[in-house]
């Protein structure tokens, strides 16, 4: 374990040499800003919104019988997907959809010589292969976020709208409620740091693969594996540190 | 010039270089032969430092490229190309993007340049026209050209090539061969070429290094191939039945077939 965390920030170093061509480097930032952002606007919007509805359908079972009023569905709802499940459950999905890929592509550059021709072409592989996925992911995934946190509470409306569990202005009063403008800031420093980590993590993985289709795939696998267990980590170290 | 000495690797209990000494001139085409797990490719890695030598240096001219840190042998490494085994050309771009590349990351010119560049390598390898084709598009041979034209396209002061005619008919592997080897002569370069393909031997040798279970065994040219009696280069070399009769008949003409 402390061999790969050693190699890992030893890798994260050599990520911050200086770009031989800024412009190349702005060139592989915009295409992996699209592919992330562009690319997972679906999943992360389904998703979203199914958790939200979930949420809202299964709080409104819970507050059957209560006193606690039902305009709190819609409160709920909108802190729980700000501070919890929008920056979480988007990088776990994240992880699995961004993550694998990008520990496919660079393990796959690796078995096919790539890294290694890049390298005798005097390329510094590292920072050109890592630094610009793991900016893109840092300056995109946020905004996944703050996209995935409206979805979830379109979702919930729309359940609790549907499913007749609360009226239209009980949810939005609810909505409107008892509203902490830093749990943005904290579902923002959430975002980046599971961005952060999950893309540095699945780059890792795939940068130093080594074998054949089979190490490839375990390398994928490893990359959603332990990018999913640090996430969590790190979401409990945030909250700990941010509440 | 390129001068190895005493380079030795090791990986783990496995001695895979055992000392090897040995100049690459410029101009010519320099071969290092021998069987599969001879070390020829660990040794072709050390040379363009994608693999450290456990011991012993590596002369770039007057540079210890060993002792180089990474940042230093950026200047080095802008003087060389490389062909890959498997080409090693980049999946998701075209032809022209995958020769493009290492004049867009290494140089300032302009576009219309760099296209005239481009196209000018394109067509001195022979493709022209296939500019935007995906090397999936385009046959092995096609795709060792276009390795050899993103290695020359920056003009290189070395080349290396690891098994350029792997998975190539015979017909292709000659081609291949003649190329470099022209090209070797039109811009002077020190051409190190890794292969254990007998054509590329007897057709393009200008020196060749013999090696085996790790150590230089032989040198010489494609001439002196015919003539030597070492054993190890003789029964590598004219390792078939037809290839000794070959060699007989050719040695009883005066060393011409």
């Amino acid at each position: 374990m402390f061999y790969h965390l050693g190699r890992y920030i030893l890798l994260m170093f050599s990520t911050l040499a200086k770009p031989e061509k800024l412009s190349m480097y702005w060139k592989e930032t915009a295409r992996q800003m699209h592919d992330i952002g562009v690319g997972s606007l679906i999943i992360v919007g389904l998703v979203s919104v199914f958790i939200g509805a979930v949420t809202a359908v299964q709080f409104a079972y819970q507050l059957q019988g209560s006193s606690i009023p039902p305009y709190y569905i819609g409160y709920i709802i909108r802190d729980i997907m700000i501070i919890e499940l929008a920056p979480t459950f988007t990088c776990l999905a994240l992880a699995g959809k961004v993550g694998s890929n990008m520990a496919a592509e660079i393990g796959g550059m690796r078995q096919k010589e790539q890294i290694d021709a890049l390298e005798v072409m005097g390329v510094d592989t590292a920072a050109y292969l890592i630094l610009p996925k793991v900016i893109a992911a840092v300056a995109v995934i946020p905004m996944l976020v703050v996209l995935s946190a409206f979805a979830g509470m379109t979702g919930g409306y729309i359940a609790c709208v549907l499913g007749k569990l609360v009226t239209v202005s009980e949810f939005m009063q609810g909505l409107r409620s008892f509203f902490i403008p830093y749990n943005i800031f904290m579902m923002l420093v959430k975002s980046v740091a599971f961005a952060f980590l999950l893309t540095s993590i699945s780059c890792y993985q795939g940068f130093y693969v080594k074998g054949g289709s089979i190490e490839l795939g375990q390398a994928s696998t490893n990359a959603v594996v332990m990018s999913n267990i640090v996430i969590l980590l790190a979401d409990y170290v945030i909250a700990l540190l941010l509440i | 010039m390129i001068r190895v000495e005493n380079i030795k690797r090791q990986f783990g209990e496995q001695q895979v270089l055992k000392g090897i000494s040995t100049v690459f001139e410029p101009g010519k085409t320099n071969l290092i032969i021998g069987k599969s797990g001879a070390g020829k490719t660990v040794l072709l890695k050390i040379l363009v430092g994608l693999v450290a030598p456990t011991s012993g240096t590596v002369w770039y001219g007057d540079i210890n490229f060993t002792q180089l840190n990474v940042k230093q042998r950026k200047a080095i490494r802008s003087e060389m190309g490389m062909l890959f085994q498997g080409s090693a050309l980049f999946d998701s771009m075209s032809v022209e993007e995958n020769v493009r590349f290492p004049v867009d990351m290494f140089t300032n010119l302009t576009s219309k340049e760099k296209k005239m560049t481009v196209d000018a390598t394109l067509e001195r390898v022979g493709l022209s026209g296939a500019n935007k084709k995906y090397p999936s598009e385009i046959s092995g041979g096609m795709q060792k050209r276009v390795g050899i034209a993103r290695a020359i396209v920056l003009n290189p002061k070395y080349l290396f090539c690891d098994e350029p005619n792997s998975g190539l008919d015979p017909t292709t592997s000659l081609l291949i061969d003649e190329l470099i080897r022209e090209l070797t002569i039109e811009h002077n370069m020190t051409t190190v070429i890794n292969t254990h393909d007998m054509n590329s031997v007897m057709e393009i040798g200008d020196k060749i290094n013999l090696l085996y279970f790790g150590e230089l065994e032989w040198t010489g040219n494609c001439k002196e191939v015919m003539t030597s009696d070492n054993e190890v280069l003789n029964d590598f070399i004219f390792a078939s039945p037809f290839l000794q009769r070959l060699r007989d008949a050719a040695l009883k003409n005066g060393g011409s077939v």
